[in-house]
């Protein structure tokens, strides 16, 4: 048998199948999709098992858990100079060694997670924070999405007023907005009485 | 309608493509150091083995020194070597080395077969190359009479870094 006529056969059965009874072929099928989900959703929750690699050597970790999980933190925050856009955790550069051996030892000296980040933003500048500061040179990265979002809002407004404009009835002119307030005030004289004006 | 408004797009496409024209200039490699200005960090390296002296702090008070961060591993540092030796024997500015991350004979082995046009040399495990701020080598830094680190250079330095910047940088800090 070659190939194609075993595939012409399994074709012919599965019309045979739908003809003899369609609700055990749908009922199979359902059966195979279930399957195919159950697969994805393992495979999922695998993936999840899945944690990210860091660099930190064994030999770097301090023996202090507390100590420990803070440095991980402020190894998060600080960017590798040699791989730039990598944390010093993930990146297996010498340099980045060197500063988590440093932010260590900081720690174990009494710093505070400020001062450690500080010693070392004082010596890199402020790139070796993944996250930029909030300062003089930094407003236009952090607030330039914003503006950008305010000037289209700003532009689709304008739009939209105009489109109404195009169909509802023309503006007064200062001639007749003059009329229409003389108008409103003689109405409202009758009821003077009521009002604050004598 | 206003004509203006249809040259909005040409204005904004215009103002973009010149960003990124004087962006392309723009070396990234190059990070600007926020210790220009600012006292060079304490510190007292040991020589190399065979040298008598280290290199420390004491070292850059009262003139004009160039540091110069190097590694024998340090490719681009082969290139700049000459350039080093060339301004050394110019004896304009002494020059001083920071050995950075290196191991002593292959150190040793390198300035034998390359000269050496260091005033001093400190052996650097990697912790005063973090307190100069040096994130790859070579680096060089200009520091003057009161131990103040002026200037910066990341990579290696040419000819025509010493010849237009460097050494007007000296004679303008010297007077």
């Amino acid at each position: 048998m070659t190939p194609f006529s075993s595939l012409r056969g399994a074709r012919s059965a599965t019309r045979q199948s739908r003809a003899v009874g369609g609700h055990i072929g749908s009922r199979l099928l359902r059966h195979a999709r279930n399957d195919g989900t159950k697969f994805f959703l393992v495979l999922l929750l695998l993936l999840c098992l899945a944690i990210p690699a860091h660099a930190v050597r064994p030999d770097e970790m301090l023996k202090d858990p507390a100590l420990e999980a803070r440095a991980r933190e402020i190894g998060q925050e600080l960017r590798c100079l040699v791989c730039r856009n990598q944390s010093i955790d993930d990146s297996d550069a010498d340099l980045a060694h060197d500063l988590r051996v440093l932010v260590r030892q900081r720690l174990v000296a009494g710093d505070t997670d400020q001062q450690v980040i500080g010693y070392i933003v004082s010596r890199y500048g402020d790139f070796v924070l993944l996250k930029p500061p909030f300062k003089y040179d930094t407003y236009l990265l952090w607030l330039g999405p914003g503006l950008i979002l305010l000037a289209g809002l700003w532009g689709l407004g304008r739009y939209m007023r105009r489109q109404a404009g195009m169909t509802g009835p023309p503006p007064l002119s200062a001639d007749e907005e003059g009329r229409l307030a003389q108008i409103l005030k003689e109405r409202a004289e009758p009821h003077g009485h009521r009002g604050s004006t004598p | 309608m206003r004509r203006w408004l249809y040259l909005l797009p040409v204005v904004v496409f215009a103002l973009m493509a010149a960003g990124f024209y004087v962006g392309l200039g723009h070396d990234t490699n190059v990070l600007p150091s926020p210790l220009i200005n600012k006292a060079a960090p304490q510190f007292d390296l040991p020589p190399l083995p065979g040298h008598d002296k280290g290199f420390s702090t004491a070292d850059l008070k009262g003139h004009v020194t160039l540091v110069n961060a190097f590694a024998s591993w340090c490719a681009p540092c082969r290139l700049e070597h000459p350039v080093l030796k060339a301004l050394a024997e110019t004896k304009q500015v002494p020059i001083y080395g920071i050995d950075y991350k290196d191991q002593s004979d292959a150190a040793l082995d390198w300035l034998a077969a390359l000269g050496n046009p260091y005033a001093r040399i400190g052996a650097d495990s990697g912790r005063v190359g973090i307190d100069w701020g040096v994130y790859g080598v070579p680096e060089t830094f200009l520091v003057d009479q009161t131990g103040r680190i002026r200037y910066k250079h990341v990579g290696p330095l040419s000819e025509d870094d010493i010849k237009n910047t460097i050494l007007p940088l000296v004679a303008r800090l010297e007077k």
